[in-house]
This record gives C-alpha cells, sequence and structure tokens, in this order.
C-alpha cells in the first residue's frame, strides 16, 4: 500500500499550506449556516407546546455540547496518532483543539443552566450528565495546565496526550448519561437511532447549527493548527519562505 | 419586534444564553487569528535577527 499520503500529514510545511488553503472553505459556509440555523431557530420555529420560547435555547445548547464531544474525542484521536507514530503534528492538532473544547464546554454548561432556571427550576443540580459535563471541562483546563507546565515541548506532547487518552472514557459516559442513569436531563430528541422526535420546522434550524458550528470548529482549528506548527517550526527552513511572502 | 425581545417571558434566559454562545464563537475566531499573526511575528523577527548575524 501506498502511505505517501500519511506521510505527508506528517510533513509541517505541506499541513501549513493546507491549512491555510482550507480554512476559508470551512469558515464561509459555517457563518452562512450559523446565521441561518439562528435565524430559523429564533425567528421561524414554532414555541414549544410545553416550553414556549424557553426551548430556543437548544439552538445554542445542543451545538455547544455536541462541538464539547466531539473535539474532545478529535483531540484524543489526535494525541494517540502522536503518541503511538510520533508524529508531531497530531500533537500540535490535539493542542489546537483543547481551547476551543473548553470554550465550548463553557458554552454548553452555562446555556443549559440558563435553561434549567425556569425549565427545571435550578440552574445546577448534582446530576449525572452536568456532572460529567463539569468534568469533561476540567479535563480540558488540565490537558491545557499539563502543557504550560511542562516546559520541554516533547516531554509535554507526551504527557498531555496520555491524559487526552484517559479523559475519552468521560466522552461515552456524557452521552450516555441519560440512558444508564436516571437523569433529570431530557433524552435525545435528535442525535439518537430512528426518527428525530422533532418537528421539521424546529429540526431543520438545529441541523444547520449542528454542521455550522462543526464547519467552524474545523476552520478555528486549522487556523491555531497554522499557528502552533509555526511555534514548533520556528527554527526551520522553510518558515523563512513563508514569512518572506 | 417588542414580542419577538420578550420571548414570551423567557427573555432573561434566551437572551444571555444566545449572546453568550455567540460571544465565544467570535471570540475563538479571534484569539485564533491573533495566536497564527503573533507565530507569524515572531517567525519574521527570528529570521531577520539570523539574516543580520549572517552577513
Amino acid at each position: 500500500m501506498d502511505f505517501t499520503w500519511f506521510h505527508r500529514f506528517g510533513s509541517p510545511p505541506h499541513v501549513y499550506r493546507l491549512a491555510g488553503m482550507l480554512t476559508p472553505w470551512f469558515a464561509w459556509p459555517a457563518l452562512v449556516l450559523i446565521v441561518a440555523g439562528l435565524y430559523g431557530g429564533l425567528v421561524l420555529a414554532p414555541p414549544d407546546y410545553q416550553q414556549g420560547d424557553g426551548f430556543r435555547i437548544i439552538y445554542v445548547h445542543a451545538p455547544s455540547a455536541w462541538l464539547s464531544l466531539m473535539i474532545y474525542s478529535m483531540m484524543a484521536t489526535a494525541a494517540a496518532v502522536g503518541l503511538i507514530w510520533r508524529m508531531k503534528v497530531a500533537h500540535a492538532a490535539a493542542a489546537a483543539c483543547a481551547p476551543i473544547g473548553a470554550w465550548f464546554t463553557v458554552a454548553t454548561l452555562a446555556t443549559g443552566m440558563l435553561w434549567g432556571k425556569p425549565m427545571w427550576g435550578t440552574y445546577w443540580a448534582w446530576d449525572p450528565r452536568l456532572t460529567a459535563e463539569l468534568v469533561l471541562l476540567f479535563l480540558y483546563l488540565g490537558y491545557m495546565g499539563l502543557r504550560a507546565a511542562i516546559e520541554d515541548p516533547q516531554r509535554a506532547d507526551r504527557a498531555s496526550a496520555v491524559l487526552a487518552i484517559v479523559g475519552v472514557i468521560n466522552v461515552p459516559i456524557i452521552r450516555y448519561s441519560v440512558e444508564w442513569w436516571n437523569s433529570i436531563h431530557q433524552a435525545p430528541s435528535v442525535m439518537k437511532m430512528g426518527k428525530p422526535s422533532i418537528t421539521g420546522d424546529m429540526l431543520a434550524p438545529l441541523l444547520m447549527m449542528f454542521l455550522g458550528f462543526t464547519l467552524y470548529f474545523v476552520a478555528v482549528m486549522l487556523v491555531r493548527l497554522r499557528a502552533e506548527v509555526l511555534r514548533r517550526e520556528r527554527t526551520a527552513r522553510w518558515v523563512e519562505e513563508v514569512v518572506a511572502t | 419586534m417588542n414580542e419577538f425581545l420578550s420571548m414570551g417571558g423567557y427573555a432573561e434566559f434566551v437572551w444571555p444564553a444566545v449572546i453568550l454562545t455567540v460571544g465565544i464563537v467570535v471570540w475563538n475566531a479571534f484569539t485564533a487569528r491573533r495566536a497564527h499573526v503573533a507565530a507569524l511575528e515572531e517567525a519574521r523577527r527570528r529570521v531577520a535577527v539570523r539574516s543580520t548575524e549572517a552577513s
């Protein structure tokens, strides 16, 4: 089998240029989808028969929650690739994921609390899903803290990768918490087997938000990856060419 | 318009949630760009120092 494509992904100048080329292709569709999704969700969608207009928080909460989990999975995968194949670019990708994931975990928790107050009567409960999402935030912060605390970049890569991989156990715990335990959190309406239990005019903007947030994440991650690669490769020859242009 | 802003009585919960999330979206795009620009400038400085050392 020909693995040259795989090796090219290990080449920093190649990754740097490719990331730069791809960014606008993710960023612009993301912007359009997020604007359209917000308009559809906040203006066009009908109020919920039980939750009234309060349900509209789902349009920012669910896509943030999706990102918080998806980014962690990607970060752990990249860290594992970096650890197993000693691929520096993979470690850089994992490092690029962390701050974005942490921010969207904050968004998930905060928007969830703002929904919980009127619907459950409380901002916070030590419920399995809520607690596990809070643990996710600590995992992100721990990952970033560990990287910042170790001066040698290679040791920082390896140590933080181990933390990221161990922490991935938390992802299925969050995902299935509402099925495994008696959670106060409602069961999924869209991300489940079978047909979504939500009407079309509510669903369409939500799907736009999911897709828009995913594309947005890729765009932001690519920009962060470029910064990360540049910082690591600052003594390399190819950086001179990049800087000269 | 007022009806839209009042969110059926849920304004104090819906709007902070929306504004916070949009804020985080904008902030992450901004900081990512800032990190890239900073890395470029740092690389530029190094290259400049190296070329003056060489000459």
